[in-house]
């Protein structure tokens, strides 16, 4: 039915591996720093409650942990095994801040497994809570490292390019282009949001299915402050990207918009479906929005796309996905605000039942947004693979049986995705927080 | 020392690191997996657990910065090897998959159960086994590079007695390191019943090991004459190699200091790791790619080099609480804590 071909099956690997990964990788950044946040809470307001929390929340971190590092070594390898001559080149730019993203492994993993073992080795509880600093430490750098080359494919520079030879390497350069800043600064916040929101959502259905403790409470209003925080941090970088867009890729950002003409006062499209001779129909017009999101006033001139060679447009489905992210940004932060401010207002219940419902959508609905945005952001880079400098087919690898590969890898994930779930659904069953907090003598605060 | 001979030594220390300490895993979950079939597991499990709970993430570390590493020192390895090793480099990701994941859901989630541990003990071996492909290839006459196509040659790979040799060199290397460490840990917490078993292991393990060592050097001679005679001109590394091995074995035979058993053990594969990686210099990947058409730019170099001190600084004290909490306190080890 099909002809045989490496390149578009080696997009679609690299998709599900990656988008695989992503879901551990974001939960592997942010969860440590919620661990941390409620260890130092227990012990500044000497509440073992809080306490309990940065344990349980570590026990099924090492889970996702350890198919976060799987994971992440498949992609590592992958990216040799179907990218050999973009790796080749991309080896001689950005083969700097890789490598200090295994050092940030490293470092992790070291901390980790000494922080797991010594919950109750250390006299004092500051001890044990110091050794998790090294671990947000680590993986928020490695988060760090890995999206600067990201960046870098968005904005290759640091080299030139003289007759297809790179001359003139500056790695610093590479690693800290114009994508860097906004980049990095959008994928490290909402990773802390998405990973308070996962947790939030737990503490929510708990509290929907009955369980009256006020450890669950707890939780919940730890997981909804860090999440308003982040939340509102991820919208004014998610704008700060915008405006990144507007002046580095503004073909990116016009995709996504379906914005034809260049001018000015261009409004921002919501939805809609697009017709065969580029009609907008259906859609949801905000007006001046898009000339604010590019460059923050109405009168900001918006390139269009039809200022370029439509060989070298990216997909106009995109579109989607960057409504579908900035519509659950504008979601979360919401729904997080509006608990906030309803724990704050004496009288009001935070807790009530439609706003915990709209906390659990708010769970996998997080990690819906950062799969879109990396959708979004990945194939609006097309049909580049180094923007303006390698095409993606060009980056590809020529062997035969990408194919195969690919079944091989979907199956392996769907086992590991699976068995992750059981395995943690099992292990919070088999030992409930009632019965542990019986077993540490903390049940009799039940009622407050 | 030049550039290129700085980049590989380093990358070669942590291919030596990745050696040992996944060694004594892969072994280690063979063992547990032998055990459980015979009933001799609560001999030697808690040993087991004890030491790679909180290690094994440490020890993919390991690998992954020999790869990631290779790709910045010396671009061109991804494009020779990425193309060839397509489908035995995915075997080699989805068996680690499996084992790293499924070992931590046996270990932290469910109880445990016959399936993880078979999966644990099987990939063990076949890990190694996949992974020594690598080397096996780097001596030349499997890879075809026919106008810009790179092609792994699978049936020249798997009729080639020289390389099965290295495939089962590979196995049995890791159980006779494993069980050589975990004869000096189980010393370390004063398990006799587990050491007796373990050393049992080790001195089994001894004969195979050393034995496919010097089958594998002869069999180069038909496959590399070039590369053997580098060694041949070297052969005082070797013949060291085997002392300390000699040394070893006696040791544990003896029952006497376990803990220096095994640092011969550590340096018998040092000096025949070296032995052979100095002799195969300086190609990468026989005869097409050598460190230094392969190599990256200048200044890349050096600041990898730059990073690679810097991060050192920073392990070497990490690495070194490890050690200090979980290998060397007695208590610990012991399983008092
Ligand atoms: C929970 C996840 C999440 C949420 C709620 C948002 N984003 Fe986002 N966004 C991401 C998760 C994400 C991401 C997955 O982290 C991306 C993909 C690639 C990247 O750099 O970050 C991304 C990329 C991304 C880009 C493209 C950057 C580039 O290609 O370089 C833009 C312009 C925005 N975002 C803008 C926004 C705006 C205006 C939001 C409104 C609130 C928003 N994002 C919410
Ligand atoms: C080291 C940094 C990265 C490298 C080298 C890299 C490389 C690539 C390559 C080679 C492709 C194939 C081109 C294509 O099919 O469009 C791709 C696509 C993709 N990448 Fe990245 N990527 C990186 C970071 C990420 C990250 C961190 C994510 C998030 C999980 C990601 C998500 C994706 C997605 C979703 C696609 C699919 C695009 C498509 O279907 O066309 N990438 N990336
Ligand atoms: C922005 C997207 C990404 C983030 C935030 C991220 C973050 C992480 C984190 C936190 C881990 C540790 C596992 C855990 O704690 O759960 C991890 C593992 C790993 N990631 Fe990713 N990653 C991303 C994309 C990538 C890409 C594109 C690559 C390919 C170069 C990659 C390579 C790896 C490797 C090799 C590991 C395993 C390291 C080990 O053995 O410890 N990651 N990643």
């Amino acid at each position: 039915m099909f002809e045989y071909d490496p390149v578009m099956y080696s997009r679609i690997l690299t998709y599900v591996t990656l988008g695989f990964h992503v879901i551990f990788a974001t939960i592997g950044v942010g969860i440590p720093l919620m661990i941390a946040i409620a260890e130092w809470m227990g012990i500044k307001r000497n509440d073992p409650h809080y306490t309990l929390l940065a344990r349980r929340w570590a026990r099924g971190f090492v889970i996702t942990v350890a198919v976060g590092v799987v994971t992440g070594t498949a992609i590592g390898l992958q990216l040799s095994l179907l990218w050999p001559n973009f790796m080749q080149a991309a080896g001689h730019t950005i083969g700097l801040p890789m490598f200090m993203e295994v050092f940030a492994f490293f470092f992790e993993a070291i901390f980790l497994g000494i922080y797991l073992y010594t919950w109750d080795r250390f006299k004092s509880k500051m001890k044990h809570f110091l050794l998790i600093i090294p671990v947000v430490i680590g993986a928020t750098a490695s988060a760090f490292f890995i999206t600067s080359v990201n960046a870098f494919m968005n904005v290759p520079q640091g080299f030139d390019l003289v007759d297809g030879v790179l001359q003139d390497v500056n790695p610093l350069a590479a690693m800290f282009n114009p994508a860097t800043p906004t980049k990095i600064s959008h994928v490290i916040i909402t990773c802390y949001l998405t990973s308070a929101f996962v947790l939030g959502a737990i503490a929510a259905f708990n509290i929907l299915k009955g369980n009256k403790h006020v450890y669950h409470k707890k939780a919940l209003h730890l997981t909804m402050v860090a999440g308003a925080i982040f939340a509102i941090g991820t919208a004014v970088i998610g704008d700060f990207s915008g405006k990144y867009l507007h002046e580095y890729q503004p073909e990116k950002l016009a995709a996504a918009e379906w914005h034809f003409e260049t001018e000015s006062e261009a409004p921002l499209i919501l939805g809609g479906i697009l017709t065969e001779d580029n009609e907008v129909k259906y859609a949801l017009e905000i007006p001046y929005a898009l000339s604010i999101l590019a460059g923050g006033s109405p009168d900001t001139e918006v390139i269009g796309l039809n200022e370029y060679d439509p060989d070298l447009l990216p997909p106009l489905w995109v579109h989607y996905f960057f409504d579908l992210m900035v519509f659950i940004g504008m979601f979360l932060a919401a729904v997080s605000v509006l608990f906030v401010f309803m724990s704050w207002k004496k009288g009001w219940n935070p807790f009530n039942r439609p706003l915990a419902w709209m906390i659990v959508a708010g769970g996998p609905l997080a990690m819906l947004a950062i799969q879109s945005g990396w959708i979004f952001a990945e194939v609006g880079r097309q049909p580049w693979i180094l923007n303006g400098v390698m095409l993606t087919e060009e980056g590809a690898t020529t062997s035969p049986h990408v194919d195969l590969m690919l079944i091989l890898f979907s199956i392996l994930y769907a086992v590991l995705g699976i068995t992750c779930v059981t395995v943690l659904r099992k292990m919070f069953k088999s030992n409930p927080v009632e019965h542990e907090l019986e077993e540490r003598g903390l049940s009799h605060k039940t009622a407050q | 020392m030049t550039y290129e001979v700085i980049g590989i030594t380093v990358l070669w220390f942590f291919l030596y690191g990745y050696l040992i300490v996944a060694s004594v895993d892969f072994g280690a979950g063979f063992f547990s997996y032998y055990t459980k079939r015979t009933n001799k597991n609560h001999m030697i499990h808690k040993i087991i657990q004890r030491y790679l709970s909180p290690v094994w993430e440490v020890t993919n570390v390991f690998l992954v910065f020999f790869f990631i590493g290779i790709v910045g020192f010396f671009p061109s390895t991804a494009y020779y090897y990425g193309t060839a090793l397509l489908i035995p480099g995915s075997v080699a990701i989805v068996l680690l998959a499996l084992r790293g994941s499924y070992y931590a859901f046996a270990t932290y989630g469910a109880e445990d159960s016959k399936f993880y541990s078979f999966l644990y003990g099987a990939t063990g071996l076949l890990i190694p086994a996949s992974l020594t492909t690598v080397l096996t290839i780097s001596e030349g006459g499997y890879i075809l590079n026919e106008n810009g196509n790179v092609q792994l040659l699978y049936g020249e790979l798997f009729g080639s007695l020289y390389s099965w040799g290295v495939v089962i060199l590979a196995i049995v290397s890791v159980l006779f390191i494993s069980a050589s460490f975990l004869t000096y840990y189980a010393s370390r917490a004063k398990d006799a019943k587990a050491l007796e078993l373990l050393r049992k292991y080790a001195l089994t393990w001894a004969i195979p090991a050393i034995g496919m060592g010097i089958i594998v050097f002869f069999l180069l001679s038909q496959r590399n004459a070039e590369h053997f005679h580098n060694m041949l001109d070297i052969w005082w590394v070797f013949g060291l190699s085997f002392v300390s091995f000699a040394a070893a074995t006696f040791l544990i035979w003896k029952r006497k200091n376990y803990g220096l058993a095994f640092v011969f053990v550590m340096i018998q594969y040092f000096t025949a790791f070296f032995g052979y990686g100095a002799a195969h210099l300086p190609y990468l990947l026989y005869p097409y790619l050598t460190i230094y058409d392969g190599f990256t730019n200048e200044t890349m170099a050096i600041s990898l080099i730059v990073a690679f001190i810097a991060g050192l600084l920073m392990l070497i004290p990490s690495l070194y609480l490890l050690m200090k909490l979980f290998l060397f306190d007695a208590d610990y080890v012991e399983g008092k804590r």
